[in-house]
């Protein structure tokens, strides 16, 4: 997995609140057996026209956006299907970071297995951020895994939380499942008493 | 003894494998179902990496989610879907995992099938790579969705990483009325507490309400759960819970099936055990309900109007309101019952299973469905369309002017070829009402399948109790 210490990058907004994992990739981009090559279809629905053209107005189609490796969204961002495709696309369009009040759970576990960083912040916290990221290109944000730390373009400090066991895995570009695999004597030994507790389960 | 625990304690205790670092627990994974859209990256992470199945008999594989629903004979058109089917077809055979194919009798809808085969039991930790996973929990599971990454995870270690979600209890006093539902329960309960209401939260349902519904009708309110935002949503098994799974294919047998039954009692909440959140809804006063805007929170009673962007405080909701309704060509104020449907589907992992035909079958019964309205059934399984078949059902929907189909997601997800056109407009069993959900620029209102079967007959949304 990749890792992620720090970004300093052009953050695009998006307030929309409940931008679901349908908005974020349609299904029709649900049919791949890869996991790459999902960047040019993000947001497709809102971001293109029937013909294939791009919308001006939406946000990452905009001069100042497309090179965003940060998202500032309103409340509740990634709910709805549990589609890895939604960060398989958001990272294969750049972005690395998502700013919002909150996430749906298996969307923000998704994003930590793929070296996105998902950061709950508080609603006023939010707004300021939002608004630095209405300036566009010029108005970076920084973020620091490490101290926790997020950067505003005038030196203001926002802190966040995280739980040390995504953070640590981020930090250090872990595999989960290479970790998983070291305790595995302990699923044997769970697996045994099972065996004799709930035997149904063990046929 | 210990603190007293909730029935979301008791499941998690006894899955703990292992303390992986502060609050991450590795949790062992009874049952992991798979199916054919989120599984393909899964296994080739197993090919690249070396890696095995650990247990494949705790794992179980249909394909759904792109399956055509009428003419089987001629095979899947779609060169992506074919492949995505045919990929999972050769990893389960690879990997020694089971698998209903395409011509059994058996595959259907993986939530549907699951408890069908009885390889859904309460006290089971039940995980898959769809969100609807919750639907388990009626059984007393501990059941959710996790993304490829998280199925890859499974396949190799029969574990997951978790960190402990809170308690929440919704507990629905009284009875609910004639023509309303356990979907209108679960709609009325995302409209009041959002579909974030549940974040970070495990749901355990209970009251009256709750033990009165029938399995079908506590999987529907599991299901809808994730709308929601809860990671999973459980009810305690009992007497109605152990009548449902004996027998089934899966299921312990005599002998076992005691065992497991005395088990199976101890799988209740404690008395004084600690929710984070409480609430507690009146089913005596809940009317059918409908959804008017994109997410599933936009539900109302039918007797109600499309609201105005005004009505709602939060500004980035307000933003998101006008955006639904400019989306799904509506005007605020506009009487509910006078929105007009063109596409009545009656199908899903929410709403396709034999209870939900033989309503929607009493209520078509002898009636017809209006000329302007297309109006599709999609069983849930291959065995629901067979006990259909058995009931009669499909001459009744036939006769009504319903067009009967085989068993898949169908319409609910639009994967496979029934879909809206731009500007379509569908009442729906299913449950999400998303942008482009059920087709690009379709629009859908969710609903019970009663209130899709009155709703086909008058060619708009309608009050099923007012039907005659
Ligand atoms: S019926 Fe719909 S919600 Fe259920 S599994 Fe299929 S696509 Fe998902």
């Amino acid at each position: 997995m990749d890792k992620f210490d720090k970004l300093t990058a052009v953050a695009a907004p998006m307030p929309l609140v409940n931008i679901d994992t349908d908005m974020i990739i349609p299904k029709q981009y649900l049919k791949t057996i890869q996991r790459v090559g999902l960047g040019k279809s993000l947001f497709a629905e809102m971001r293109y026209d029937a013909d294939g053209n791009e919308i001006e107005d939406f946000v990452l189609n905009q001069p100042a956006y497309r090179k965003a490796q940060i998202l500032v969204a309103g409340d509740n961002f990634g709910c709805g299907s549990s589609r890895e495709h939604a960060p398989w696309a958001l990272k294969d369009f750049g972005i690395r970071c998502v700013i919002s009040t909150s996430f749906a759970d298996i969307f923000h576990n998704n994003c930590f297995r793929n070296g996105i960083l998902p950061i709950s912040v508080s609603h006023s916290d939010l707004e300021k951020l939002m608004d630095d990221a209405e300036r566009g290109a010029n108005a970076t944000i920084s973020v620091d895994l490490v101290t926790q730390e997020i950067h505003g373009p005038d030196g203001g400090v926002i802190k966040f939380d995280i739980d040390n066991f995504n953070k640590h895995c981020l930090l250090e570009g872990l595999d989960e499942i290479g970790l998983t695999l070291k305790k595995e004597n302990k699923v044997t030994d769970f697996e045994d008493a099972r065996k004799l507790d709930q035997p149904w389960l063990h046929t | 003894m210990g603190n007293p625990r909730t029935l979301y304690d008791k499941i998690w205790d006894s899955h703990i494998v292992a303390q992986q670092e502060a609050e991450a627990y590795i949790l062992y994974i009874d049952r992991h179902l798979v199916h054919e859209v989120t599984s393909p990256q899964a296994f080739e992470g197993l090919r690249v990496s070396g890696r095995k199945v650990r247990r494949p008999e705790a794992t179980f594989a249909v394909a759904d989610h792109n399956v055509p629903t009428k003419d089987l004979d001629k095979g899947i058109q779609d060169p992506e879907s074919k492949l995505q089917i045919d990929t999972l077809e050769a990893n389960t055979a690879e990997f020694g995992v089971p698998y209903f194919s395409m011509t059994d009798d058996r595959r259907g809808i993986v939530h549907i099938i699951g408890p069908e085969q009885g390889l859904t039991l309460p006290g089971m930790t039940i995980v898959c790579g769809d969100s609807h996973t919750s639907t388990h929990g009626a059984f007393g599971a501990l059941a959710h969705g996790i993304g490829t990454s998280e199925v890859e995870h499974v396949l190799v270690t029969q574990t997951l990483v978790q960190e402990k979600a809170k308690n929440m209890l919704i507990r629905v006093d009284g009875d609910l009325p004639p023509g309303v539902t356990a979907k209108d329960l679960a709609l009325a309960i995302i409209g009041q507490i959002g579909t974030a209401g549940g974040t970070g939260h495990v749901i355990e349902y209970a009251g009256e309400a709750v033990r009165s519904l029938s399995m079908e009708g506590r999987m529907t309110l599991c299901n809808l759960t994730i709308e929601a935002g809860a990671r999973a949503g459980m009810v305690a098994p009992d007497q109605t819970t152990f009548e449902y799974v004996q027998g089934r294919p899966y299921a312990p047998k005599a002998g076992a099936y005691e065992q497991a039954v005395a088990y199976w009692k101890t799988l209740k909440t404690d008395e004084g055990a600690h929710f984070d959140t409480e609430i507690v809804i009146d089913a005596n006063a809940l009317v059918p309900y409908v959804t008017w805007g994109t997410s599933p929170e936009d539900a109302l009673p039918i007797t109600g109007y499309v609201p105005h962007p005004t009505e709602f405080k939060d500004e980035g909701k307000q933003i998101a309101v006008e955006r639904a309704l400019h989306y799904m060509g509506l005007r605020a104020g506009t009487k509910l019952t006078d929105i007009e449907v063109d596409h009545v589907f009656v199908g899903s992992c929410t709403n396709g299973r034999i209870e939900d035909l033989r309503e929607v079958a009493r209520i078509i019964e002898g009636k017809q469905v209006k000329d302007s309205v297309n109006a599709i059934i999609v069983p849930g399984s291959g065995l629901v369309k067979i006990q259909a078949e058995e009931e009669g059902l499909d001459k009744i929907f036939e006769a009504a002017g319903f067009e009967w189909r085989q068993p898949g997601c169908s319409m609910c997800l639009a994967m496979n070829p029934d879909k809206l056109a731009p500007g379509d407009r569908c009442a729906s069993t299913s449950n999400r009402n998303f942008e482009g959900r059920q087709g690009q620029g379709g629009r859908t209102h969710l609903v019970s399948p009663v209130m899709a079967a009155a709703a086909a007959i008058t060619g708009r949304l309608t009050d099923v109790r007012d039907l005659t």
